[in-house]
Protein backbone atom coordinates (compact mmCIF):
# COMPACT_ATOMS: atom_id res chain seq x y z
CA UNK A 1 0.00 0.00 0.00
CA UNK A 2 2.84 2.15 1.31
CA UNK A 3 4.78 1.82 -2.57
CA UNK A 4 1.83 2.30 -4.54
CA UNK A 5 1.43 5.58 -2.79
CA UNK A 6 5.33 6.63 -3.20
CA UNK A 7 4.81 5.67 -6.82
CA UNK A 8 2.38 8.32 -7.73
CA UNK A 9 4.19 11.10 -5.65
CA UNK A 10 1.37 12.23 -3.25
CA UNK A 11 2.43 12.95 0.28
CA UNK A 12 -0.66 12.78 1.46
CA UNK A 13 -1.53 9.69 0.47
CA UNK A 14 2.03 7.90 2.08
CA UNK A 15 0.74 9.63 4.88
CA UNK A 16 -2.50 8.18 5.21
CA UNK A 17 -1.44 5.02 4.06
CA UNK A 18 -1.30 2.96 7.25
CA UNK A 19 -5.14 1.68 7.08
CA UNK A 20 -6.67 0.11 10.24
CA UNK A 21 -9.71 -1.83 8.78
CA UNK A 22 -8.55 -5.29 8.04
CA UNK A 23 -11.99 -5.78 5.63
CA UNK A 24 -11.01 -2.83 3.07
CA UNK A 25 -12.27 -4.14 0.01
CA UNK A 26 -9.28 -2.68 -1.91
CA UNK A 27 -6.03 -0.07 -1.22
CA UNK A 28 -7.57 3.62 -1.52
CA UNK A 29 -6.21 5.52 -4.04
CA UNK A 30 -4.83 8.96 -4.39
CA UNK A 31 -7.80 11.92 -4.93
CA UNK A 32 -5.63 13.75 -6.88
CA UNK A 33 -7.16 17.21 -5.72
CA UNK A 34 -8.71 16.42 -2.46
CA UNK A 35 -7.01 18.52 0.31
CA UNK A 36 -6.52 17.46 3.87
CA UNK A 37 -8.56 20.49 4.99
CA UNK A 38 -11.65 19.05 2.96
CA UNK A 39 -11.65 15.42 4.38
CA UNK A 40 -11.72 17.27 7.86
CA UNK A 41 -14.60 19.70 6.93
CA UNK A 42 -16.76 16.33 6.13
CA UNK A 43 -16.01 14.33 9.64
CA UNK A 44 -16.11 17.69 11.75
CA UNK A 45 -20.12 17.69 12.56
CA UNK A 46 -19.38 13.78 13.63
CA UNK A 47 -16.19 14.76 15.06
CA UNK A 48 -18.04 17.64 17.14
CA UNK A 49 -20.91 15.66 18.50
CA UNK A 50 -18.58 12.64 19.41
CA UNK A 51 -16.45 15.60 21.55
CA UNK A 52 -19.92 16.98 23.10
CA UNK A 53 -21.64 13.42 23.90
CA UNK A 54 -19.16 10.90 24.36
CA UNK A 55 -15.21 12.23 24.43
CA UNK A 56 -15.88 14.94 27.14
CA UNK A 57 -18.44 13.07 29.16
CA UNK A 58 -15.73 9.96 29.15
CA UNK A 59 -13.50 12.67 30.49
CA UNK A 60 -16.09 14.18 33.06
CA UNK A 61 -17.31 11.07 34.45
CA UNK A 62 -13.47 10.36 36.02
CA UNK A 63 -13.34 14.03 37.24
CA UNK A 64 -16.57 13.17 38.63
CA UNK A 65 -15.31 10.22 40.48
CA UNK A 66 -13.54 12.08 42.38
CA UNK A 67 -15.49 14.30 43.93
CA UNK A 68 -19.00 14.28 46.12
CA UNK A 69 -21.30 15.52 44.07
CA UNK A 70 -24.68 15.81 44.88
CA UNK A 71 -26.45 17.52 42.80
CA UNK A 72 -29.11 18.59 45.24
CA UNK A 73 -26.10 20.42 47.60
CA UNK A 74 -24.10 23.43 46.39
CA UNK A 75 -20.79 22.31 47.76
CA UNK A 76 -19.52 19.29 46.16
CA UNK A 77 -16.08 19.09 47.62
CA UNK A 78 -13.14 16.74 46.18
CA UNK A 79 -12.61 13.93 47.72
CA UNK A 80 -9.95 11.97 45.94
CA UNK A 81 -9.85 8.50 45.47
CA UNK A 82 -12.43 8.07 48.29
CA UNK A 83 -15.84 6.86 46.50
CA UNK A 84 -13.65 4.03 45.19
CA UNK A 85 -12.21 2.85 48.71
CA UNK A 86 -15.78 3.43 50.01
CA UNK A 87 -16.84 0.99 47.15
CA UNK A 88 -14.68 -1.38 48.21
CA UNK A 89 -15.95 -1.87 51.25
CA UNK A 90 -19.65 -1.78 49.74
CA UNK A 91 -21.47 -4.85 49.95
CA UNK A 92 -24.12 -3.50 48.02
CA UNK A 93 -22.06 -2.95 45.22
CA UNK A 94 -20.39 -6.16 45.20
CA UNK A 95 -24.20 -7.72 45.00
CA UNK A 96 -25.14 -5.58 41.78
CA UNK A 97 -21.59 -6.63 40.43
CA UNK A 98 -22.18 -10.42 41.48
CA UNK A 99 -25.66 -10.40 39.85
CA UNK A 100 -24.72 -8.98 36.74
CA UNK A 101 -22.42 -11.51 36.74
CA UNK A 102 -24.81 -14.30 37.39
CA UNK A 103 -26.88 -12.30 34.64
CA UNK A 104 -24.22 -12.46 32.15
CA UNK A 105 -23.29 -16.17 32.45
CA UNK A 106 -26.68 -17.00 32.27
CA UNK A 107 -27.82 -15.48 29.93
CA UNK A 108 -24.94 -15.25 27.29
CA UNK A 109 -23.88 -18.60 26.57
CA UNK A 110 -27.55 -20.32 26.88
CA UNK A 111 -28.57 -17.46 24.23
CA UNK A 112 -26.06 -18.55 21.76
CA UNK A 113 -26.23 -21.82 21.71
CA UNK A 114 -30.23 -21.21 21.11
CA UNK A 115 -29.16 -19.16 18.31
CA UNK A 116 -26.67 -20.84 16.86
CA UNK A 117 -29.14 -24.03 16.71
CA UNK A 118 -31.74 -21.76 15.28
CA UNK A 119 -29.35 -20.55 12.50
CA UNK A 120 -28.29 -24.04 11.44
CA UNK A 121 -31.84 -24.63 10.65
CA UNK A 122 -32.75 -21.11 9.45
CA UNK A 123 -30.06 -21.44 7.04
CA UNK A 124 -31.17 -24.48 5.07
CA UNK A 125 -32.50 -23.66 1.54
CA UNK A 126 -36.04 -23.73 2.59
CA UNK A 127 -39.46 -22.74 1.33
CA UNK A 128 -40.46 -19.71 3.42
CA UNK A 129 -37.07 -19.87 5.84
CA UNK A 130 -36.84 -15.97 5.46
CA UNK A 131 -40.81 -15.56 7.22
CA UNK A 132 -39.23 -17.30 10.57
CA UNK A 133 -36.69 -15.32 10.55
CA UNK A 134 -38.74 -12.51 10.36
CA UNK A 135 -40.62 -14.02 13.30
CA UNK A 136 -37.40 -15.05 15.94
CA UNK A 137 -36.33 -11.00 15.30
CA UNK A 138 -39.56 -9.45 16.35
CA UNK A 139 -38.74 -9.52 20.44
CA UNK A 140 -35.35 -7.77 19.50
CA UNK A 141 -37.15 -4.61 17.67
CA UNK A 142 -40.10 -4.63 20.22
CA UNK A 143 -40.35 -1.89 22.53
CA UNK A 144 -38.45 -3.27 25.86
CA UNK A 145 -40.75 -1.74 28.23
CA UNK A 146 -43.68 -3.19 26.27
CA UNK A 147 -42.14 -6.52 26.16
CA UNK A 148 -41.17 -6.34 29.94
CA UNK A 149 -44.76 -5.60 30.43
CA UNK A 150 -46.03 -8.87 28.74
CA UNK A 151 -43.42 -10.98 30.72
CA UNK A 152 -44.38 -9.69 33.83
CA UNK A 153 -48.25 -10.88 33.22
CA UNK A 154 -47.09 -14.69 31.99
CA UNK A 155 -44.70 -14.98 35.27
CA UNK A 156 -48.01 -13.55 37.34
CA UNK A 157 -48.59 -16.41 39.85
CA UNK A 158 -52.51 -16.53 39.59
CA UNK A 159 -53.57 -17.33 35.82
CA UNK A 160 -49.84 -16.64 34.45
CA UNK A 161 -49.51 -18.14 31.31
CA UNK A 162 -46.00 -19.55 32.42
CA UNK A 163 -48.01 -21.32 35.51
CA UNK A 164 -50.87 -22.16 33.76
CA UNK A 165 -48.70 -24.10 31.08
CA UNK A 166 -46.63 -25.94 33.55
CA UNK A 167 -49.77 -26.83 35.13
CA UNK A 168 -51.02 -28.32 32.13
CA UNK A 169 -47.58 -30.54 31.13
CA UNK A 170 -48.74 -31.85 35.24
CA UNK A 171 -45.37 -29.87 36.76
CA UNK A 172 -47.43 -29.08 39.72
CA UNK A 173 -44.95 -28.21 41.82
CA UNK A 174 -43.01 -25.76 39.56
CA UNK A 175 -47.03 -24.20 38.48
CA UNK A 176 -46.68 -22.78 42.11
CA UNK A 177 -44.01 -20.40 41.50
CA UNK A 178 -44.41 -16.64 41.98
CA UNK A 179 -41.71 -16.29 39.59
CA UNK A 180 -40.51 -12.35 39.80
CA UNK A 181 -40.65 -12.60 43.53
CA UNK A 182 -39.04 -15.41 44.40
CA UNK A 183 -35.17 -14.58 45.34
CA UNK A 184 -34.02 -17.98 44.22
CA UNK A 185 -36.28 -17.44 40.54
CA UNK A 186 -36.74 -13.93 39.79
CA UNK A 187 -32.97 -14.05 37.94
CA UNK A 188 -33.75 -16.89 35.97
CA UNK A 189 -36.90 -15.24 34.81
CA UNK A 190 -35.12 -12.61 33.70
CA UNK A 191 -32.23 -14.72 31.98
CA UNK A 192 -34.73 -16.68 30.40
CA UNK A 193 -36.71 -13.34 28.70
CA UNK A 194 -33.37 -12.44 27.23
CA UNK A 195 -32.88 -15.30 25.24
CA UNK A 196 -36.19 -14.66 23.87
CA UNK A 197 -35.23 -11.35 23.00
CA UNK A 198 -31.60 -11.69 21.83
CA UNK A 199 -32.53 -14.75 19.55
CA UNK A 200 -32.60 -13.01 16.68
CA UNK A 201 -29.69 -10.79 16.65
CA UNK A 202 -27.45 -13.44 17.32
CA UNK A 203 -29.38 -15.49 14.86
CA UNK A 204 -28.53 -12.99 11.83
CA UNK A 205 -25.14 -12.59 12.78
CA UNK A 206 -24.52 -16.48 13.29
CA UNK A 207 -26.26 -16.78 9.51
CA UNK A 208 -23.67 -14.40 8.30
CA UNK A 209 -21.30 -16.49 9.43
CA UNK A 210 -22.17 -19.73 8.01
CA UNK A 211 -23.05 -18.53 4.56
CA UNK A 212 -19.20 -17.32 4.72
CA UNK A 213 -18.45 -21.17 5.24
CA UNK A 214 -17.06 -22.70 1.79
CA UNK A 215 -19.62 -25.16 0.89
CA UNK A 216 -16.46 -27.78 -0.60
CA UNK A 217 -15.55 -28.12 3.14
CA UNK A 218 -19.07 -29.95 3.71
CA UNK A 219 -18.47 -32.23 0.34
CA UNK A 220 -15.09 -32.75 1.16
CA UNK A 221 -15.94 -34.40 4.60
CA UNK A 222 -19.28 -36.36 3.31
CA UNK A 223 -16.85 -38.05 0.59
CA UNK A 224 -14.77 -39.06 3.97
CA UNK A 225 -17.96 -40.64 5.58
CA UNK A 226 -17.88 -37.87 8.17
CA UNK A 227 -21.36 -37.49 9.70
CA UNK A 228 -23.86 -34.50 10.54
CA UNK A 229 -22.62 -34.25 13.86
CA UNK A 230 -18.65 -34.85 12.66
CA UNK A 231 -19.23 -32.10 9.78
CA UNK A 232 -20.43 -29.72 13.01
CA UNK A 233 -17.91 -30.52 15.30
CA UNK A 234 -14.78 -30.10 13.16
CA UNK A 235 -16.14 -27.98 10.40
CA UNK A 236 -18.50 -25.66 11.61
CA UNK A 237 -17.87 -24.45 14.80
CA UNK A 238 -14.20 -23.85 14.14
CA UNK A 239 -15.29 -22.00 10.95
CA UNK A 240 -17.32 -20.27 13.20
CA UNK A 241 -15.40 -18.97 15.53
CA UNK A 242 -14.17 -15.29 14.78
CA UNK A 243 -18.46 -15.29 14.68
CA UNK A 244 -18.79 -16.79 17.75
CA UNK A 245 -16.25 -14.55 19.75
CA UNK A 246 -17.74 -11.37 18.25
CA UNK A 247 -21.30 -12.51 19.37
CA UNK A 248 -19.74 -13.40 22.83
CA UNK A 249 -17.87 -10.01 22.95
CA UNK A 250 -20.41 -8.04 22.28
CA UNK A 251 -23.55 -10.14 24.10
CA UNK A 252 -21.33 -9.80 27.65
CA UNK A 253 -21.39 -5.94 27.27
CA UNK A 254 -24.32 -5.66 26.93
CA UNK A 255 -25.66 -8.29 29.32
CA UNK A 256 -23.34 -6.10 32.02
CA UNK A 257 -25.64 -2.94 31.22
CA UNK A 258 -28.88 -4.51 30.98
CA UNK A 259 -31.43 -2.07 32.53
CA UNK A 260 -34.78 -1.62 31.53
CA UNK A 261 -36.34 -5.13 32.24
CA UNK A 262 -35.21 -4.85 35.66
CA UNK A 263 -36.40 -1.50 36.10
CA UNK A 264 -39.76 -2.79 34.51
CA UNK A 265 -40.13 -5.81 36.83
CA UNK A 266 -38.37 -6.60 39.50
CA UNK A 267 -36.87 -3.02 40.29
CA UNK A 268 -34.04 -4.72 41.73
CA UNK A 269 -36.08 -7.15 44.05
CA UNK A 270 -36.88 -9.54 45.84
CA UNK A 271 -34.47 -8.20 48.41
CA UNK A 272 -32.01 -6.78 45.97
CA UNK A 273 -31.87 -10.25 43.96
CA UNK A 274 -31.42 -8.83 41.00
CA UNK A 275 -30.08 -5.83 41.58
CA UNK A 276 -27.67 -5.63 38.86
CA UNK A 277 -25.27 -2.82 38.46
CA UNK A 278 -27.02 -1.12 35.50
CA UNK A 279 -29.88 -0.76 37.69
CA UNK A 280 -27.88 0.00 40.67
CA UNK A 281 -25.94 3.54 39.48
CA UNK A 282 -29.14 4.23 38.04
CA UNK A 283 -30.68 4.17 41.53
CA UNK A 284 -27.36 5.79 43.31
CA UNK A 285 -27.61 8.18 40.56
CA UNK A 286 -31.01 9.30 40.29
CA UNK A 287 -32.64 8.39 43.72
CA UNK A 288 -29.96 9.10 45.88
CA UNK A 289 -28.34 12.01 43.75
CA UNK A 290 -24.97 10.98 44.32
CA UNK A 291 -23.60 11.35 40.76
CA UNK A 292 -20.07 11.20 41.89
CA UNK A 293 -20.42 7.87 44.00
CA UNK A 294 -22.65 6.68 40.87
CA UNK A 295 -19.71 7.92 38.34
CA UNK A 296 -17.31 5.69 40.24
CA UNK A 297 -19.33 2.72 39.99
CA UNK A 298 -19.51 3.17 36.02
CA UNK A 299 -15.86 3.33 35.83
CA UNK A 300 -15.75 0.13 37.73
CA UNK A 301 -18.09 -1.33 35.20
CA UNK A 302 -16.24 -0.40 32.41
CA UNK A 303 -13.05 -1.73 34.12
CA UNK A 304 -15.15 -4.82 34.38
CA UNK A 305 -16.10 -4.83 31.09
CA UNK A 306 -12.89 -4.22 29.94
CA UNK A 307 -11.59 -7.16 31.81
CA UNK A 308 -13.76 -9.35 30.62
CA UNK A 309 -13.21 -8.62 27.00
CA UNK A 310 -9.48 -9.19 27.36
CA UNK A 311 -10.11 -13.00 29.44
CA UNK A 312 -12.38 -13.78 26.28
CA UNK A 313 -9.61 -12.57 23.97
CA UNK A 314 -7.01 -14.07 25.49
CA UNK A 315 -8.90 -17.56 25.51
CA UNK A 316 -10.08 -17.20 21.98
CA UNK A 317 -6.47 -16.78 20.92
CA UNK A 318 -5.43 -19.78 23.12
CA UNK A 319 -7.84 -21.57 20.82
CA UNK A 320 -6.73 -20.06 17.43
CA UNK A 321 -2.99 -21.28 18.11
CA UNK A 322 -3.71 -24.38 20.02
CA UNK B 1 -34.39 -38.18 -0.74
CA UNK B 2 -37.18 -39.71 1.44
CA UNK B 3 -34.25 -38.88 4.57
CA UNK B 4 -33.81 -35.54 3.05
CA UNK B 5 -37.54 -34.95 3.03
CA UNK B 6 -37.94 -36.31 6.59
CA UNK B 7 -35.21 -34.06 7.58
CA UNK B 8 -37.37 -30.80 5.81
CA UNK B 9 -40.37 -31.58 8.03
CA UNK B 10 -38.39 -32.22 10.92
CA UNK B 11 -36.43 -28.83 10.53
CA UNK B 12 -39.84 -27.02 9.97
CA UNK B 13 -41.68 -28.48 13.30
CA UNK B 14 -38.69 -27.59 15.23
CA UNK B 15 -38.97 -24.02 13.63
CA UNK B 16 -42.63 -23.95 13.75
CA UNK B 17 -42.02 -24.88 17.70
CA UNK B 18 -39.48 -21.95 17.75
CA UNK B 19 -41.82 -19.47 15.90
CA UNK B 20 -44.55 -20.18 18.42
CA UNK B 21 -42.64 -19.55 21.55
CA UNK B 22 -41.41 -16.54 19.80
CA UNK B 23 -45.05 -15.10 19.19
CA UNK B 24 -47.30 -16.64 22.11
CA UNK B 25 -45.96 -13.54 24.41
CA UNK B 26 -47.21 -11.52 22.08
CA UNK B 27 -50.51 -12.97 20.94
CA UNK B 28 -51.56 -13.68 24.80
CA UNK B 29 -50.84 -9.92 25.23
CA UNK B 30 -53.41 -9.13 22.32
CA UNK B 31 -56.25 -11.23 23.62
CA UNK B 32 -55.84 -10.21 27.12
CA UNK B 33 -55.58 -6.92 26.09
CA UNK B 34 -59.28 -7.64 24.57
CA UNK B 35 -61.18 -9.33 27.72
CA UNK B 36 -63.47 -7.29 30.30
CA UNK B 37 -61.31 -4.37 32.01
CA UNK B 38 -61.43 -3.74 35.85
CA UNK B 39 -62.35 -7.95 35.96
CA UNK B 40 -60.96 -10.77 37.27
CA UNK B 41 -57.44 -11.97 35.36
CA UNK B 42 -57.68 -12.79 31.79
CA UNK B 43 -57.62 -16.93 32.26
CA UNK B 44 -55.51 -18.83 30.15
CA UNK B 45 -57.94 -21.65 30.22
CA UNK B 46 -60.46 -20.16 27.93
CA UNK B 47 -58.22 -18.22 25.54
CA UNK B 48 -60.99 -15.73 23.82
CA UNK B 49 -62.76 -13.35 25.72
CA UNK B 50 -66.94 -14.01 25.84
CA UNK B 51 -66.97 -10.47 24.43
CA UNK B 52 -64.22 -8.37 22.78
CA UNK B 53 -63.82 -5.39 24.24
CA UNK B 54 -62.33 -3.20 22.01
CA UNK B 55 -63.35 -0.18 24.27
CA UNK B 56 -60.70 -1.02 26.08
CA UNK B 57 -58.31 1.02 23.49
CA UNK B 58 -60.29 3.72 23.39
CA UNK B 59 -60.04 3.55 27.06
CA UNK B 60 -56.59 3.82 27.48
CA UNK B 61 -56.08 6.65 24.35
CA UNK B 62 -58.75 8.99 26.58
CA UNK B 63 -56.37 8.23 30.13
CA UNK B 64 -55.66 12.17 31.31
CA UNK B 65 -52.98 11.37 33.19
CA UNK B 66 -51.01 9.33 30.20
CA UNK B 67 -51.34 11.28 26.72
CA UNK B 68 -50.67 8.20 24.24
CA UNK B 69 -51.57 11.03 21.16
CA UNK B 70 -49.21 13.27 22.72
CA UNK B 71 -46.40 10.87 23.59
CA UNK B 72 -46.79 9.66 20.04
CA UNK B 73 -46.33 12.85 18.45
CA UNK B 74 -43.02 13.52 20.73
CA UNK B 75 -41.85 10.21 19.87
CA UNK B 76 -42.51 10.77 16.11
CA UNK B 77 -40.80 14.14 15.95
CA UNK B 78 -37.81 12.80 17.84
CA UNK B 79 -37.69 9.92 15.70
CA UNK B 80 -38.21 11.45 12.65
CA UNK B 81 -35.49 14.50 13.65
CA UNK B 82 -32.36 11.80 14.46
CA UNK B 83 -32.82 10.04 11.90
CA UNK B 84 -32.26 12.58 9.36
CA UNK B 85 -29.41 14.29 11.49
CA UNK B 86 -27.76 10.34 11.34
CA UNK B 87 -28.71 9.87 7.57
CA UNK B 88 -26.59 13.07 7.14
CA UNK B 89 -23.96 13.44 9.25
CA UNK B 90 -22.85 10.11 9.40
CA UNK B 91 -23.29 9.61 5.48
CA UNK B 92 -20.67 12.64 5.50
CA UNK B 93 -18.32 11.18 7.89
CA UNK B 94 -18.49 7.80 6.73
CA UNK B 95 -17.56 9.04 3.22
CA UNK B 96 -14.07 11.30 4.92
CA UNK B 97 -13.07 8.62 6.35
CA UNK B 98 -13.95 5.69 3.48
CA UNK B 99 -12.66 8.43 0.47
CA UNK B 100 -10.89 11.64 1.74
CA UNK B 101 -7.22 11.84 3.07
CA UNK B 102 -6.59 13.60 5.87
CA UNK B 103 -4.18 14.15 8.89
CA UNK B 104 -5.28 12.13 11.33
CA UNK B 105 -7.98 10.28 9.76
CA UNK B 106 -6.74 6.89 10.76
CA UNK B 107 -6.43 7.78 14.62
CA UNK B 108 -9.76 9.53 14.68
CA UNK B 109 -11.54 6.61 12.66
CA UNK B 110 -10.19 4.97 15.39
CA UNK B 111 -11.39 7.07 18.28
CA UNK B 112 -14.83 6.61 16.66
CA UNK B 113 -14.61 2.75 17.21
CA UNK B 114 -13.19 3.06 20.14
CA UNK B 115 -16.16 4.94 21.91
CA UNK B 116 -18.42 2.00 21.28
CA UNK B 117 -16.94 -0.20 23.86
CA UNK B 118 -17.72 2.14 26.99
CA UNK B 119 -21.02 1.48 28.61
CA UNK B 120 -23.80 3.61 28.54
CA UNK B 121 -23.87 4.26 32.15
CA UNK B 122 -20.19 5.95 31.70
CA UNK B 123 -21.41 8.92 29.54
CA UNK B 124 -25.04 8.96 31.20
CA UNK B 125 -24.77 11.08 33.98
CA UNK B 126 -22.14 13.73 32.71
CA UNK B 127 -24.65 13.59 29.39
CA UNK B 128 -27.23 14.54 31.89
CA UNK B 129 -25.33 17.51 33.73
CA UNK B 130 -24.32 18.81 30.63
CA UNK B 131 -28.07 18.68 28.95
CA UNK B 132 -29.28 20.41 32.69
CA UNK B 133 -26.58 23.45 32.03
CA UNK B 134 -27.99 24.18 28.86
CA UNK B 135 -31.13 24.25 30.47
CA UNK B 136 -32.39 21.41 27.85
CA UNK B 137 -34.06 19.20 30.27
CA UNK B 138 -37.60 18.40 29.28
CA UNK B 139 -37.31 20.26 25.77
CA UNK B 140 -36.92 18.42 22.41
CA UNK B 141 -33.24 19.81 22.15
CA UNK B 142 -32.46 16.75 25.00
CA UNK B 143 -34.35 14.01 23.19
CA UNK B 144 -33.08 14.69 20.11
CA UNK B 145 -29.43 16.50 20.18
CA UNK B 146 -27.35 13.48 21.89
CA UNK B 147 -28.75 11.17 19.02
CA UNK B 148 -27.77 13.29 15.86
CA UNK B 149 -24.77 11.24 15.39
CA UNK B 150 -23.88 7.96 16.10
CA UNK B 151 -20.00 6.08 16.03
CA UNK B 152 -21.99 3.16 14.36
CA UNK B 153 -23.67 4.51 11.92
CA UNK B 154 -20.06 6.19 10.98
CA UNK B 155 -19.22 2.91 10.67
CA UNK B 156 -21.71 1.61 8.98
CA UNK B 157 -21.34 4.18 5.84
CA UNK B 158 -18.08 4.18 5.97
CA UNK B 159 -17.94 0.07 4.96
CA UNK B 160 -20.56 0.94 2.71
CA UNK B 161 -18.69 3.98 0.90
CA UNK B 162 -15.74 1.52 0.67
CA UNK B 163 -17.12 -0.72 -1.51
CA UNK B 164 -18.13 1.87 -3.92
CA UNK B 165 -16.20 1.96 -7.21
CA UNK B 166 -13.90 5.33 -7.30
CA UNK B 167 -14.01 5.32 -11.43
CA UNK B 168 -17.32 7.59 -10.92
CA UNK B 169 -15.58 9.78 -8.73
CA UNK B 170 -12.40 10.34 -11.16
CA UNK B 171 -14.65 11.14 -13.46
CA UNK B 172 -16.71 13.41 -11.81
CA UNK B 173 -13.20 15.43 -10.39
CA UNK B 174 -12.04 15.49 -14.42
CA UNK B 175 -15.31 17.38 -15.33
CA UNK B 176 -14.53 20.13 -12.19
CA UNK B 177 -17.06 18.98 -9.12
CA UNK B 178 -16.20 19.86 -6.11
CA UNK B 179 -15.59 17.07 -3.16
CA UNK B 180 -19.26 17.85 -1.85
CA UNK B 181 -20.71 17.35 -5.01
CA UNK B 182 -18.92 14.39 -5.78
CA UNK B 183 -20.58 13.19 -1.99
CA UNK B 184 -24.01 14.74 -2.96
CA UNK B 185 -24.44 13.88 -6.69
CA UNK B 186 -23.02 10.55 -6.66
CA UNK B 187 -22.22 8.84 -3.99
CA UNK B 188 -25.29 10.06 -1.43
CA UNK B 189 -27.48 8.30 -4.53
CA UNK B 190 -25.83 5.75 -4.76
CA UNK B 191 -25.85 4.66 -1.14
CA UNK B 192 -29.23 4.31 -0.95
CA UNK B 193 -29.36 0.83 0.61
CA UNK B 194 -27.06 1.65 3.22
CA UNK B 195 -28.91 4.80 3.98
CA UNK B 196 -32.34 2.64 4.41
CA UNK B 197 -30.44 0.44 6.59
CA UNK B 198 -29.15 3.58 8.80
CA UNK B 199 -32.48 5.07 8.95
CA UNK B 200 -34.01 2.07 9.43
CA UNK B 201 -31.72 1.03 12.44
CA UNK B 202 -31.80 4.99 13.90
CA UNK B 203 -35.39 5.10 13.58
CA UNK B 204 -36.30 1.69 15.96
CA UNK B 205 -33.66 2.42 18.02
CA UNK B 206 -34.59 5.83 18.83
CA UNK B 207 -38.45 5.52 19.18
CA UNK B 208 -37.70 2.65 21.70
CA UNK B 209 -34.95 3.85 23.82
CA UNK B 210 -36.23 4.28 26.84
CA UNK B 211 -32.96 4.78 29.43
CA UNK B 212 -32.13 8.61 27.93
CA UNK B 213 -35.82 9.74 27.78
CA UNK B 214 -36.39 8.87 31.19
CA UNK B 215 -33.41 10.86 32.64
CA UNK B 216 -34.52 14.14 30.44
CA UNK B 217 -38.09 14.37 30.74
CA UNK B 218 -40.25 14.99 33.37
CA UNK B 219 -42.99 16.85 32.45
CA UNK B 220 -45.95 14.53 31.09
CA UNK B 221 -46.09 16.31 27.85
CA UNK B 222 -42.38 15.65 26.88
CA UNK B 223 -42.45 11.84 27.48
CA UNK B 224 -41.89 9.71 24.96
CA UNK B 225 -43.85 6.46 24.15
CA UNK B 226 -41.58 4.41 26.39
CA UNK B 227 -41.43 6.45 29.54
CA UNK B 228 -45.25 6.79 28.88
CA UNK B 229 -46.03 3.60 29.08
CA UNK B 230 -43.99 2.58 31.95
CA UNK B 231 -46.19 5.19 33.58
CA UNK B 232 -48.95 3.70 32.64
CA UNK B 233 -47.80 0.30 34.34
CA UNK B 234 -46.65 2.31 37.24
CA UNK B 235 -50.08 3.74 38.19
CA UNK B 236 -51.80 0.52 37.44
CA UNK B 237 -49.05 -1.75 39.37
CA UNK B 238 -50.62 -5.51 38.79
CA UNK B 239 -53.69 -4.47 38.53
CA UNK B 240 -56.36 -4.43 35.24
CA UNK B 241 -53.85 -6.51 32.56
CA UNK B 242 -56.35 -5.82 29.64
CA UNK B 243 -55.89 -2.36 29.97
CA UNK B 244 -52.12 -2.93 30.55
CA UNK B 245 -52.10 -5.07 27.19
CA UNK B 246 -53.73 -2.50 25.73
CA UNK B 247 -51.21 0.00 26.07
CA UNK B 248 -48.96 -2.65 25.59
CA UNK B 249 -50.38 -3.19 21.81
CA UNK B 250 -50.49 0.43 21.08
CA UNK B 251 -46.87 1.13 21.75
CA UNK B 252 -46.21 -1.97 20.27
CA UNK B 253 -47.44 -1.62 16.96
CA UNK B 254 -46.09 0.96 15.51
CA UNK B 255 -42.77 0.23 15.45
CA UNK B 256 -43.30 -3.82 14.58
CA UNK B 257 -44.87 -1.90 11.49
CA UNK B 258 -41.75 -0.24 10.25
CA UNK B 259 -40.14 -3.09 11.35
CA UNK B 260 -42.10 -5.39 8.75
CA UNK B 261 -41.44 -2.94 6.33
CA UNK B 262 -37.55 -2.47 6.68
CA UNK B 263 -36.61 -5.77 8.01
CA UNK B 264 -34.48 -6.48 5.39
CA UNK B 265 -32.30 -3.74 5.81
CA UNK B 266 -31.72 -4.55 8.86
CA UNK B 267 -30.48 -8.01 8.06
CA UNK B 268 -28.14 -6.13 5.25
CA UNK B 269 -27.06 -3.98 7.82
CA UNK B 270 -26.04 -6.74 10.47
CA UNK B 271 -23.97 -8.46 7.62
CA UNK B 272 -22.50 -5.17 6.57
CA UNK B 273 -21.07 -4.00 9.80
CA UNK B 274 -21.14 -7.30 12.65
CA UNK B 275 -23.09 -5.16 14.73
CA UNK B 276 -26.66 -5.00 15.87
CA UNK B 277 -26.82 -1.14 16.73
Amino acid sequence: MKDEGRKTGARQEVRGARYTDVRAPRAPRPAPRARSSTGWLFVLPAFVHLCVFVLFPIVFALILSFFRWDVLKPQKPFVGLHNYAVLFHDPLFWNALWNSTYYAIGSVPIGMAVALFVAILAHQKLRGVQLFRTIYYMPAVASSVATAMIWTFIYLPENGLLDWLLNAVGLKGAAQIDWLQSTVWAMPALIFMSIWTGLGPRMVLFLAGLTSIPEPLYEAAAVDGAGRWAAFRHITLPMLLPTTFFILVTSSISAFQVFTPVYMMTKGGPVRHTDVIGYHIYKVAWRQFHMGMASAESYLLFMVIFAVTLVQFKFVSARIDA
Amino acid sequence: MRSSLAQNVGSYCIMVIIAVVTIAPFAWMLIASLHPSHGALPDPSHLAPKQWHWENYQEVLTMDATPFIRFLWNTLIVAVCVTLGQLLICALAGYGFARLQFRGRDLLFFLFIATMMIPTQVTMIPAFLEVRWFGWLNSYWALIMPGLSSAFGVFLMRQFFLTLPRELDDAARIDGCSEFGIFWRIAAPLSAPALATLGAFAFIATWTDFFWPLLVTSATEMRTLEVGLSLFKDAFGNTNWPLQMAAAVLVLIPVLLVFLFTQRYFIRGIALTGLKG
